[in-house]
Formats: C-alpha cells, structure tokens, sequence
C-alpha cells in the first residue's frame, strides 16, 4: 500500500440538541439498564398469550405445585404450577399486563390531575397557589393504603376501580413539582414576549409553559406509575386489589404466602419480577432525569 | 414566630377540618349505611329501625357536625362489629403502631444518617456509589415480599425471630426493620445532599484553616446544619408509615390499629375505618405542623411567608 486516498477534511459539526441528549443517554449506564429490562418486560406483557403455551387460568388438579426447572421441574412448566395446578409463567407473563396497565393508566390519571393544578398555581400564584397548596395538604394528610383499601373495600376490587382510586390518589407529586418549575419558567423573558404579543392563556400554558416542564413531568411519571404498580401489589396482596382469578403479582405473592413454609419460590419469582419492573422504571426515570436536565448538560 | 405559628395553626385546623369532612363522606360514598348495617337479609322495616335509631335521616350536615363534634370530645361513634365505643377500640390498638413507627423511624435515621454523611464526606467514592446503589435497589423492593422474606430467613430458616404476634420486643425486630427500610433512601438522600453543600460552606473552610480537628468538624459544625431539613423529612416520613403499617402489620399479625384498619375493612366496620382514617391523618399533620415549626425555630429565615 503506497498510496492512500487524501482524508476528507473534518467538519465541525455542532450535534444538534436532540443529538446531544441521544449521545447522553447513551452514555448513562442506569437509563440503559432500566430501559432495556422495561422493554423486555413490556414486550413479555405484549405477546404473553404468545410466549406462554397454558392458559393464565388453566387449573389442573393432576399437576399441582410442580417445583420450576431449576428446582428440578419440567420443561413444560418451566416457572412451575401454583396450588391449582396453574402455570406459573404463563400466570407472571399474563400478570404483567395487569402491572404495566394499572401503572400507566393510574399515572395518567395523577398526571392529568397533578400538572394541572401544578401548573396553573405556579403561573397565577396568589389566591390559585394558595387554593392549590391547601388540596396539596389535604391529600398528603391522607392515608393513601388506607383511603385505597376502604374504596376498593366498598366499590369492590376491579381494575377500573384500583386505577381510578389510584389515579386519584398519587397526583400530590405531579402538582408539587410542577407548581415548582413552572414558577421559574414562568419568570423567563419568552413568556413576559409571548404575554405581550397578546398570546391567548391555553396558548401560553400549552406551547410555552408546558414543553419546559414536560422533563418534569415525564420523571414523576415514571415515580408515580413504579409508585402505582407497587400499591397495586400491596392491595392485592391483602386481598382489596384485583380480585382472582385474574393474574396479578400482588395476589400470586399472596397466594404463595400460604405455602410460604414449603415452597418459597412461589412467592420469590413474582417478588423479583415485581422488583424488576419497579427498578427498571425507576432507574429509566432517574435516568431521563439525569439527561434532560438542563444542569446535567456540559 | 408567634405569627408563624399562628398561620401555620390556622392552616393545620382547615386542612385536619376537610380531612374529617372526606372521611365522614366515605361513609356515604357507598350508599345507605343503613343496609350496610342490617345486613343483606334485612327487611325495610329493620332498615327504617336502623335509620332512626342512628339518624341517618338527619341531614347530611347536621350528621357531620354532630359526628364532628362527638370527634372532638372523644367520642368517635359505635363499632357497628363490636357494639363498644369507636374510640376505646382505636386506643387500644394505637400504642403497637405508635411504638412500631417510632421504632422504625429510629431504625431509618440511625441507618441512612452515617451512611449519608459518609457518602458526602468521599462523593463518588465506594461508599457514596454502595450508598446510592442501596437506595435505588431498596426503593423497588415491595415492603410485603421484603417482611416475607425476612419471616423465612430470620423466623423459618434460622428460627431466630418470631414469625407473628405482638408480645414481646422480638415480635417488633422484623416490622421494624420492614417498615424502616422505606423511608432510609429518602433521609440517606437528604442528608447527603445537605452535608454537600453545608461543606462547601465559607465557614467550615474557615474552620478548616485555622486546624479544628475534621470530626469537630464533620458533627459539630457541618451535621448540625445539614440536619434540620432532615428531621422535618423524618417527621413527615413518620407520618406515611403510621399509615403504612396497615401492610407491615397484617404481614406480622402484629395487633397494632394498621391490623385494626384491615379487620375492619374485612368485617365492613365503617365507623372504626373513619376513625383510623382521622387518627392516622391527625398524626400526619401534628408531625407536619411540629417540624415546620421546629424548622422555622432552627432557621429563621424560613419565617417569612
């Protein structure tokens, strides 16, 4: 080799802005890591019916509390069979549905709720903030198990009912910190421009309020749904969340809890994969955090 | 101070009169307590019997002031499962709960305050990264799996604890430690983040220069700061878990008022669960109103407003 092509001169390019953050992210360990845990459990409630080959609610009294396979089981039920003879993975696969469902919907609910008490008390301040600060009190002097177990306890447990009493219950965070940082956008000088130029007020709160914030409100939202899911187990597990026979982590562990003594697989396996899912959103949230926060950019 | 305290006051009284006011409407949100009462088999008759002897068809109002006001002299109503007085009933049962949340809170602040000073101490060092890792695994591990599987190791396997019941102090080893656990990432936080910047405060360099020996330093001088925004955290932490034993002590069968809430719910024992519902509020925003107050008795610039 003597003769080498010329080497095209670099350009400095500046990243645009969504390139930075991209470069960012995929720098940070803990959003990868949470990240990709999630998608793998989003993709597992996704094909469920798919990946599993029994039925979620398929008894069987021939094959009761057959051990896993790395507890010497079969490969036909490879996570083993609870009490009634069903098929456990098919049981953690379908029930993750439940999990991610009841996070995302409850999360939604607080977040509607939650931003935007938050946001109309950080713009207007005064008399609305004071409104808004007081419901804030209200909420947080209120026992959420409590309050959560005695409307489950007297509208009945079902889904609908554990995400809306949920929903309502979680939007404290979404309004104290939203009411927070749109106090300080709200002082910046494009929304003084936008007031000026006679910009209608949904106008200013959606296009000029809102975007800033969104970072906010995308890190709660994570909070709230991990917060969500983890109440939702907790409710089932004393027997006032989703009711059986449907499939939930929180009534597996409850389940299992009467052979706790003989085989504590049947409560370690939907304990880890409800750690998991709680960890990796967690961990996605701190993450997102962590790059789109205007501090953690060089 | 005296304004402070008289606004802060006056705020604790709204917010614990509409808290009141929530958990007198749950008892309503399902309809008539009357039915609830007579059971599914009851005649209209026995229904219209009931209706009257307990005034429920008194106006809405006038039932609430006057629960309000029996609330305030101590007098909480009738357990519609015992048939004895609501608050002799919650009395009884608040002392475990009470004990257990003092217990677990000691058992976060002891735990997370040397870790989080150690952490600021060496940011980024080993133990500021375990510290951390700690926090964020500990906060994703449901506190009903983590008491079951503290029973199995501790009770079944290494039979070194008992499993359930309140009868003696080992009883309290393991909720203690269930309960406390979820609030020490928060208060280990905290006072990282507080020693962190009280550190880089002009006046510990001073104190740096002139030779003052480092662990003067660290717990005279640096901690004392840090920690005010601590014990307010704590306080409100505090609250959450008298309310969140309701799951810790039905894991434990440990006979507390969370057990309390759970049987009552069970039994559909409406006036004992607006009465643990108020109570354990009540507590909340005592604990609430005592640290802004400390707060603003430590550091007087969070007088204003």
């Amino acid at each position: 080799m003597t003769h080498t092509p010329p080497v095209p001169p670099v350009r400095e390019v500046q990243p645009s802005p969504r390139q930075m953050m991209l470069r960012r992210a995929l720098r940070h360990r803990g959003l990868l890591f949470g990240g990709a845990v999630m998608l793998v459990i989003l993709l597992i409630a996704i094909f469920a019916p798919l990946l599993s080959q029994h039925s979620p609610y398929a008894q069987s009294l021939m094959a009761r509390m057959k051990p896993p396979v790395f507890l010497g089981g079969e490969a036909t039920h490879w996570l083993g069979t609870d009490a009634l003879g069903r098929d456990y993975w098919s049981r953690l696969a379908h029930g993750a549905r439940v999990s991610l469902m009841i996070g995302l919907f409850a999360a939604t609910i607080s977040a509607l709720i939650g931003s935007t008490l938050g946001i109309l008390a950080g713009y207007f301040g005064g008399r609305v903030d004071m409104a808004v600060t007081f419901l804030i009190n209200v909420r947080l002097a209120m026992p959420v198990v409590l309050v959560a177990l005695a409307v489950v306890a007297l509208f009945g447990g079902s889904l609908t009912v554990v995400v809306t009493v949920l929903g309502l219950l979680l939007w404290d965070r979404f309004a104290v910190v939203l009411r927070a940082a749109t106090m300080q956008v709200r002082k910046l000088e494009y929304v003084a421009a936008a007031e000026v130029l006679g910009a209608s007020l949904p106008r200013i709160l959606w296009k000029d309020i809102l975007p800033n914030v969104m970072n906010h409100l995308i890190v709660i939202f994570t909070l709230e749904m991990a917060h969500a899911i983890i109440l939702e187990a907790a409710l089932s597990f004393l027997g006032l969340g989703v009711q059986p026979p449907t499939p939930s982590w929180g009534l597996m562990i409850s389940e299992g809890k009467e052979m706790l003594l003989f085989e504590p697989w049947l409560i370690t396996i939907p304990g880890v994969a409800l750690f998991l899912l709680v960890l990796s959103i967690n961990m996605l949230g701190d993450g997102i955090r962590d790059v789109t926060a205007p501090e953690g950019r060089n | 101070m005296l304004l402070f305290t008289l606004k802060r006051f006056g705020l604790a009284i709204c917010v614990a009169l509409t808290v009141s006011a929530i958990s007198f409407g749950l008892l309503y949100m399902a309809g008539d307590p009357a039915v609830a009462i007579a059971g599914e088999n009851a005649s209209s008759v026995d229904i219209a019997a009931i209706t009257a002897q307990y005034g429920f068809d008194r106006p809405l109002l006038v039932q609430y002031a006057d629960w309000l006001g029996g609330a305030l002299t101590g007098d909480l109503g009738r357990s519609w499962y015992f048939d004895l007085p609501v608050t002799q009933i919650v009395t009884d049962r608040l002392g475990v709960t009470v004990t257990l949340g003092a217990l677990a809170i000691s058992f976060a602040l002891i735990l997370a305050i040397p870790m989080g000073v150690a952490a600021a101490v060496r940011p980024n060092s080993l133990i500021d990264r375990a510290a951390l890792f700690l926090s964020v695994v500990g906060q994703a591990i449901p506190s009903f799996w983590f008491g079951l599987i503290l029973i199995v190791v501790f009770s079944i396997k290494l039979g070194l604890v008992p499993a359930s019941g309140s009868a003696s102090w080992k009883h309290f080893i393991l909720p203690t430690v269930v309960l406390g656990y979820y609030a020490t990432p928060a208060i280990m936080r905290l006072t990282r983040a507080g020693m962190l910047e009280v550190l880089s405060a002009d006046y510990i360099r001073t104190a740096r220069a002139k030779g003052l020996d480092t662990r003067k330093i660290l717990f005279k001088h640096a901690l004392r700061n840090a920690i005010i925004p601590v014990i307010s955290l704590a306080a409100v932490q505090m609250g959450f878990m008298l309310g969140g034993s309701i799951v810790v002590e039905s894991i434990f069968a440990l006979h507390g008022a969370g057990y309390l809430a759970w049987e009552s719910i069970s039994r559909n024992d409406l006036p004992v669960m607006q009465a643990l519902i108020l109570v354990f509020s009540m507590f909340y925003i005592l604990f609430t109103f005592l640290a802004d107050l400390l707060n603003a008795w430590m550091d007087p610039r969070l007088r204003v407003g």
